[in-house]
């Protein structure tokens, strides 16, 4: 399809090639975000909720700390950490990586705001997995890595299903961090929040800022529903399709 | 294939400071709960870490503390049967029955499994999961499991104290079967004196921590020194084998040559059959009674009395049947001048050899 007529369809469902950039942007920066922190999040998950050691509440707090601090604070962190002129910035500019003012980085900044939700969820689920069925497991000749992925991973799947789907939702709504470390650059870095303000910002800009209103509790909502969706059909797996 | 156990280890109510063998066969290790049994089969899986160990299988070293060296459960190659079947939710039964061999480099051939699922009579579940199974159908998949998991020896933790007695009576011939066809030793634990009469060969009585008495199962069972269970669980084994089946429907039991009457019992000539005879159901006699409605009465002499307990002793009666132990007041031992030594002859109403002492 030529990008005409892709725009003619576009605006015929109401929407500017701007818009339809926010929201394509928007959602490539909320998948990335949680696909790429979901290892993180399993692998703290399992260290604060099997693992005891020094440091624990300490680690604990870190991964809780963007719930609790401005966003605004996590983006000027993050800047004055991975900003092409700060120390860590610079060697992975050297390396090629860029976040500062780029999608990437809006989807740094989403990944580690939406982390302590996705942890927080993860964890829940880890604790509840029977640990004598993993006792069970290394009687049976499973080492310690093949019990976590032959039994851990797949009875806390549910959880994890749910945290990714929280952190997904997060870093769709991201604003704060996001807009203070990357900025508001359109196809670069507006996502939809930002464009929504963006929007807001200028005379007559209001009809197109309440198109993306709509769009964004329909992503919202639309995200919750496939959770439960999966969250069901993976518990009727667990349980043998007894309960429903 | 032998396991030897030196354990130590103290808890803050008691402390547990033992060793054994375990020879092959099924060896029971009896004793009331809180003696410690299951922390010693856990200790032998590598689930629990004692303060020292020196645990042995044939010649493999599974753990010595003195050296530093301790194998992890799954190097161990011991096979675990839990009293919760702990069957993963996440899979279908076969797929439980293939987790050992799916998680582990040990090898085994999948002809063993279709004989395994034979055995257990689980061919009809394979497609199934857990949930939907019965207490005694989780049990079998259970010691499926463990048995295919390649392990050298199979541990089991009162894997029948959850059932119910129908379900016991399902999941005991599987026992049965593990000791006299497919030879894997079997340390088994229970509280049970019923269980114990009917799978051990080998009993090791376990009292807070420490090992009160161990050997053949009619040794330990027979000696009145010996209660691990207490005065009350208190019984003697006795092998004998069927000689037949009687009109007024009796079985006579041929029991070292002695003759033995039971309810009818669903077994051919000649197949041989273990049976408890609890101390309490016993009736001393110095002279040979007359005129009694009971059927079974054994001649010999009285080895062992044990120390009064309240009101009661046990006495032991060397018969050509075997040993028999008896439950009786210290009136009547006073009474008929019970002594070691002396002949005796033990009383056993056919009525009181219950079903569930019987294999």
């Amino acid at each position: 399809m030529h990008f005409r007529d892709r725009c003619s369809v576009l605006s015929s469902a109401g929407l500017g090639p701007e818009e339809w950039q926010a929201i394509l942007l928007s959602l490539k920066v909320a998948f990335w975000a949680s696909l790429a922190s979901l290892p993180f999040g399993i692998f703290i998950a399992y260290a604060l909720a099997r693992w005891q050691f020094p440091g624990r509440q300490w680690l604990n707090g870190l991964v809780h700390l963007p719930l609790v601090m401005p966003p605004v604070v996590t983006g000027y962190l993050l800047l004055m950490t991975f900003g092409t002129r700060a120390p860590i910035g610079a060697f992975l500019q050297d390396l090629g990586i860029v976040f500062s003012f780029r999608w990437t980085g809006a989807a740094l900044a989403a990944a580690i705001m939406g982390f302590p939700l996705m942890v927080r969820a993860i964890r829940l689920s880890i604790e509840a997995v029977d640990t004598r069925l993993e006792e069970a497991a290394s009687t049976l000749g499973a080492s310690p890595l093949r019990v976590f992925f032959g039994v851990t991973l797949p009875l806390s799947w549910p959880g994890i299903l749910a945290g990714a789907v929280l952190a997904y939702a997060k870093a769709l709504g991201e604003f704060g961090a996001t807009i203070t470390f990357v900025s508001n650059i359109p196809g670069q870095t507006r996502t939809l929040p930002s464009a929504i303000y963006a929007f807001l910002q200028v005379p007559g800009g209001e009809s197109a800022a309440l198109r993306l209103v709509v769009i964004s509790i329909v992503l919202a909502m639309g995200a919750l529903v496939l959770s439960e969706v999966l969250a069901r059909r993976v518990s009727k797996r667990l349980s043998g399709g007894e309960r429903t | 294939m032998s396991l030897r156990v030196d354990l130590k280890h103290r808890f803050s109510k008691f402390s547990l400071d033992l060793g054994f063998d375990v020879p092959d066969g099924i060896t029971v290790l009896f004793g009331r709960s809180g003696s410690g049994k299951s922390t010693v089969l856990r200790a032998i899986a590598g689930i629990f870490k004692p303060d020292q160990a020196r645990i042995m299988l044939t010649d493999r070293v599974l753990c010595d503390s003195d050296a530093g060296l301790c194998l992890p459960p799954h190097k161990r190659r011991i096979g675990m049967i839990f009293q919760d079947a702990r069957l993963f939710p996440h899979l279908t039964v076969s797929q439980n029955l293939d987790f050992g061999r799916r998680f582990s480099e040990r090898n085994v051939p999948q002809r063993e499994v279709t004989q395994m699922v034979d055995m257990l009579g689980i061919g009809a579940l394979l497609d199934r999961r857990p949930d939907g199974l019965s207490g005694g159908e989780q049990q079998r998949v259970a010691i499926g499991r463990a048995l295919l998991s390649g392990a050298e020896m199979i541990l089991a933790d009162e894997p029948l104290a959850a059932l119910d007695e129908a379900r016991k009576a399902e999941i005991l011939p599987y026992f049965e079967r593990l000791r006299d066809e497919i030879g894997i030793p079997v340390l088994y634990v229970s509280h049970s004196p019923a269980e114990v009469a009917r799978l051990a060969t080998t009993v090791i009585a376990l009292e807070a921590g420490q090992v009160i008495g161990q050997g053949s199962a009619e040794a330990v069972l027979g000696d009145p020194a010996v209660l691990p269970v207490g005065a009350g669980g208190a019984g003697a084994l006795i092998r004998a084998t069927v000689r037949g089946h009687h009109e007024d429907g009796l079985t006579e039991l041929d029991a070292g040559g002695e003759a033995l009457f039971l309810p009818h019992l669903n077994a051919d000539a000649g197949h041989p059959v273990r049976l408890r005879i609890a101390a309490h159901e016993v009736i001393l006699s110095p002279e040979r009674p007359v005129g009694l409605s009971a059927l079974n009465i054994l001649s010999g002499t009285i080895a062992e009395i044990s120390e009064a307990q309240g009101s009661a002793v046990l006495v032991a009666v060397q018969t050509g049947a075997g040993r028999v132990l008896a439950r009786v007041t210290t009136r009547s031992v006073a009474a008929l001048g019970l002594r070691v030594g002396a002949p005796c002859h033990a009383v056993v109403k056919t009525a009181s050899i219950a079903q569930d002492n019987l294999a």
